[in-house]
């Protein structure tokens, strides 16, 4: 442990920031508006999906500002995964489940007026809740933990365990809950009448017969199968047996009684919170094994908000390869960077290419390391970025009386006024609706603002003209088979754009080039 | 408890075929197809004829006995013999083989009768069912147990000795008591007494069947007497839930006991059921013993010699199947096959070449299965697996497609074959001399290489004369004539000269 000398421990707040109330809550209750356009919003469907009792989507709709806050989580990622202690969190959370459902059931026997069920159920949540902590804690001990937040945490546990009222609560809960397993009674069961006594040590009468007919056993499987399960639960029976087990086990039932009485406030309000915050890591977590299975990786960015010489290697759209994996397909990984005066990545090439897929790769990208999480690669380089603005194509709304070319520029207008050198513009195809000749002058305007600004951008564009406009420009084509050029490879990469060679594979495709239309058509 | 009449070991219906069909678990039309070549076999064999003969119109001793010869392939010399001695044994008590067969099967069908199948849809009619059961099959059990101490004596075989000492120790008249008593016991007449623990909500849980104590004190006194103390309540009248919550209560109670008991029935039931299989088989071999031996036929028990080892000799070897569709007796073969690998059978139309193959094929799977054989004595090595690759049209025209069709069934033999296999061929006059001879010769060079006894029925002249001068010692040359009731009984050395 001597490494974790020199690393400060904080004091205990939230296991998703070192800051005292960063109102992360409130942030988090709007959906962010790029979310439909980067198909966040199915990546996090996707995520939180297993994990809907906890409510986690605020805390991916809230991204941080800060880079130490980013690292703050960015540490505890990786301490869950090298120390493998995502396994402990989730018998954690899982303890702490079964807890929630007892006392839920607790309440209902009190609605019911069952004072033995009530009380025997709360018994049982406090003693699931102790068992959570006490073997996190346990877990929690490993060498070289590096996370502040962890460490925090593990520290405000061990306080909390060594405290005189939580060893009082673990050790009653275990006293009380094994004098009253201990209990064994008899039932005699008669037509309409049930008596309630000592068990009085009688042979097991099942094991008997058993036993009787031992030797014709044969090996065979059993062909019969009852529903024996216990399946008694809380009812007017049960309960008046439990108030005559309780008169032949009166000081067992007394202690009960009083356990209650004292413990009736024994949750943490801490560790409730760490139980549902930590699931925002363990989600992702994962979230992220089904790509690890496929093959994919993701990697911790490395988060600056000076430099704009973005990259990535081998990264991917999280939600497409969600979405391929599922169906037993895989994503092509892509290879991506900007350096020097560079800022703005101009994509193009055939249809059906991958260039939506590039562009809101970046989107995810740059999101998902804002909320201080994993990102899809073997190794990234992203900005922290002020806004994020998308505009890509709408449907026509019929609503909006205004065109789509008018719709087209009152966004963008929206977009350049709010932007700033620090923001980050996703741009998917703009000006479909007007001439070539319209549309080369109107993105020319646009393309000179966004350079004054020297903000970064990706532009999905079928104007190739657009990929060498200025020295921020580096174009990005969606690649073909050279041998069949009607096949993609969904392989996007950095070179001039050249329309000619896929515009011929496809209209070898058509059978429109020269010759096949010499010869179709006939004179 | 097993009987193990079929093997010292283990059980014969390993996997309960014979139990499904005894209680019409499966219907007939699912009955498992049989891989080709063994159809095949049993056709060029006419084993069904000895089938039929063995079961009388009995459908399951011959599902059995078929069963039984399919499999025999597989059986050791220790099995051979085992079943031998118990043949020999039945052979001489066959009556009371036939009381032990109709013991089993009034079990079998009184139960199924009365209790089709024991439904576990409740807990008490499944207790109340499997009493019922056990009841009727106790009384069975003791009438095991009378024929095992009246006429055990009389057997000798280890297996009849085994099991009738097994009969009398295990069914004493103390157990079938014991066993009666509880079977009154359980139909709970008076309550029924359970342990319970606390669950996650103090319900009653793991509840637990209790056997009334029986020393001083009744059960019932002692829950009315003042120490220790119990606590009763009363339903409420019209209480329907609280009622059907006490019953479930008393369900969970006793399903183990049920299960338990039910699965008893099932078990004793099974021991019946095993018994009749076993017993089927020998019933099978008595039926046809006295088919045989009312017309005169001689039978013998045969003696096995270890697979690969090249012995086999043989006097009055007949065909059984054509002997069951006769009145009166047929003519029979012998020779010395020793240290042959290869038999090659030439003669005359209509001069009993088929018939002589088939009786080396019935003797060989009636062998192998424990059973006589029909000769006046047999000794002959075992074989792995046996096939049979006849002519498929009785009239031999010379008509192309035919060879491919042949040659497509030998692909199929061979891609069954084992080393220590036996074919017995009928074949390869579907062509030309020259051509089919080549094909023959290759075929038969192969097989004997491989360790396959080969028995090669055939015209081709050229064919044979080749194995005549080259492999002369590992073949006897073997030559059916047309003949008049007397028995051809030709030494080796005479007929190489063909």
């Amino acid at each position: 442990m001597s490494g974790e000398a020199d690393l400060q421990i904080l004091t205990f707040q939230s296991i998703l920031s070192g800051e005292p109330d960063d109102g992360l809550e409130g942030k988090g209750a709007q959906v962010p508006d790029f979310f439909g356009d980067l198909n966040l919003d199915r990546v996090v469907d996707a995520i939180t999906a297993d994990w809907k009792d906890y409510n986690l989507k605020p805390f991916y709709h809230a991204r941080l500002s800060d880079l130490d806050g980013i690292a703050y989580r960015q540490e505890i990622f990786q301490d869950l995964e090298e120390k493998g202690l995502i396994p402990s969190i989730k018998s954690f959370s899982e303890r702490m489940r079964v807890m929630r459902a007892r006392l839920k059931e607790a309440d209902e026997a009190k609605r019911l007026d069952y004072k033995y069920a009530m009380e025997r159920l709360f018994l049982g949540a406090a003693q699931t809740y102790c068992e959570a902590i006490e073997k996190l804690w346990g877990e929690l001990c490993v060498p070289d933990l590096r996370s502040r937040g962890l460490r925090a945490f593990r520290e405000y546990l061990g306080e909390y365990i060594e405290s005189p009222s939580f060893r009082a609560l673990a050790a009653e809960a275990r006293k009380v809950n094994s004098d009253l397993s201990a209990i064994t009674y008899g039932l005699l069961l008669r037509d309409g009448s049930v008596t309630v006594c000592r068990y009085g040590a009688e042979a097991d009468y099942s094991a008997a017969v058993e036993n009787l007919f031992e030797k014709f056993r044969d090996g065979a499987t059993n062909r019969y199968r009852l529903d024996a399960r216990d399946g008694g639960g809380m009812n007017h029976i049960e309960a008046q047996i439990q108030d005559r087990v309780a008169l032949l086990y009166p000081d067992t039932f007394h202690s009960l009684d009083a356990f209650c009485a004292a413990y009736a406030a024994y949750l943490d309000e801490k560790i409730a919170r760490f139980d549902r915050e930590i699931q925002f890591y363990i989600a992702y977590l994962t979230y992220m094994e089904k790509f690890h299975e496929a093959g994919l990786t993701f990697c911790r960015p490395h988060v600056s908000q000076r430099s704009k010489e973005i990259g990535a290697q081998n990264t991917f759209d999280v939600a497409l390869a969600g979405k391929l994996i599922g169906e037993k397909g895989s994503a092509v990984p892509n290879d991506f960077f900007l350096s020097g005066p560079e800022r703005i990545l101009v994509v193009s090439g055939p249809n059906q290419g991958g260039k939506t897929t590039f562009a809101r790769m970046i989107g995810q990208l740059h999101y998902l390391a804002s909320l201080g999480c994993p990102v899809p690669g073997t190794e990234a380089r992203l900005f922290l970025f002020d806004c994020l603005f998308t505009h890509f194509e709408r449907q026509e709304n019929i609503t909006n009386l205004r065109g789509k070319l008018q719709d087209d520029l009152v966004r963008i207008h929206g977009i350049l006024s709010e932007a700033t050198p620090n923001s980050l513009i996703i741009m998917n195809e703009m000006f479909s609706s007007t001439t070539l000749k319209d549309a080369l002058y109107l993105s020319k305007r646009v393309m000179s603002t966004i350079a004054a600004l020297d903000l970064l951008a990706v532009w999905v564009t079928f104007l190739d003209e657009l990929s060498s406009l200025n020295e921020k420009t580096v174009s990005i084509v969606s690649g073909v088979d050279p041998a069949n050029p009607a096949i993609r490879t969904y392989k996007l990469e950095r070179r001039p754009a050249d329309g000619l060679a896929y515009a011929l594979a496809i209209a070898q495709k058509y059978r429109v080039t020269f010759d096949y239309l010499k010869e179709r058509i006939k004179a | 408890m097993k009987p193990l009449l079929m093997h010292a070991d283990r059980e014969f219906d390993q996997y309960g075929v014979f139990r499904d069909l005894m209680y019409r678990y499966r219907r007939p039309d699912e009955k498992p197809q049989l891989p080709v070549h063994q159809q095949t076999m049993m056709e060029d064999l006419a084993l069904h004829t000895v089938l039929d003969a063995m079961a009388g119109k009995d459908e399951f001793l011959f599902e059995v006995a078929r069963e039984a010869m399919l499999s025999g392939l597989q059986n050791g010399i220790g099995t051979i013999v085992y079943r031998q001695e118990v043949l020999k044994d039945c052979l001489k008590n066959p009556d009371v083989i036939h009381q032990l067969y109709r013991l089993a099967v009034e079990a079998i069908e009184q139960t199924r009768r009365q209790w089709w199948s024991l439904s576990s849809a409740f807990p008490s009619s499944l207790l109340y069912d499997a009493i019922g059961m056990l009841e009727v099959l106790s009384g069975l059990l003791r009438k095991v147990r009378a024929v095992a101490e009246e006429q055990g004596g009389r057997f000798e075989s280890k297996a009849f000795t085994t099991m009738f000492a097994m009969v009398r120790h295990e069914l004493s008249e103390e157990y079938l008591s014991t066993v009666e008593k509880y079977l009154a016991e359980l139909k709970f007449r008076k309550g029924v007494l359970l342990s319970a623990e606390l669950g996650e909500s103090n319900e009653s849980r793991n509840l637990t069947l209790r056997k009334p104590g029986e020393k001083r004190q009744n059960w019932l006194e002692r829950v009315f007497s003042k120490r220790p103390p119990g606590y009763t309540f009363h339903l409420a009248e019209r209480d329907q839930t609280g009622g059907k919550i006490l019953s479930d209560m008393r369900h969970r109670g006793i399903s183990r006991v049920a299960i338990a008991l039910a699965q008893s029935a099932d078990h004793v039931l099974g021991f019946f059921t095993m018994l009749r299989t076993e017993l089927a088989f020998y019933v099978g071999c008595l039926n046809l013993h006295t088919r045989l031996t009312a017309k005169g036929e001689p039978v013998c028990i045969p003696t096995p010699i270890l697979a690969g080892e090249h012995r086999q000799h043989f006097r009055g070897l007949y065909d059984v199947s054509l002997s069951l569709h006769k009145e009166g007796r047929v003519i029979g073969n012998s020779a010395v096959a020793d240290r042959k690998s290869l038999v090659i059978i030439t003669g005359a139309n209509q001069g009993g070449k088929s018939c002589f193959l088939r009786s080396v094929g019935l003797a060989q799977i009636m062998m192998q299965c424990g059973m006589f054989v029909g000769a006046e004595s047999f000794t002959g090595e075992l074989c792995h697996a046996l096939f049979t690759h006849y002519k498929r049209e009785e009239d031999a025209t010379m008509k192309s497609g035919k060879l491919d069709e042949e040659l497509a069934r030998l692909n199929g033999i061979v891609d069954r074959i084992v080393p220590n296999s036996m074919l017995l061929n009928e074949s390869f006059a579907a062509t030309n001399e020259r051509e089919g001879s080549e094909i023959a010769r290759q075929v038969v060079s192969a097989l004997l290489e491989k360790r396959t006894k080969v028995f090669f029925v055939t015209h081709l002249y050229k064919f044979a004369r080749t194995f005549f001068e080259m492999k002369a010692d590992a073949a006897l040359f073997f030559a059916c004539r047309k003949r008049s009731g007397r028995d051809t009984d030709v030494p080796a050395a005479r007929r190489r000269a063909i």
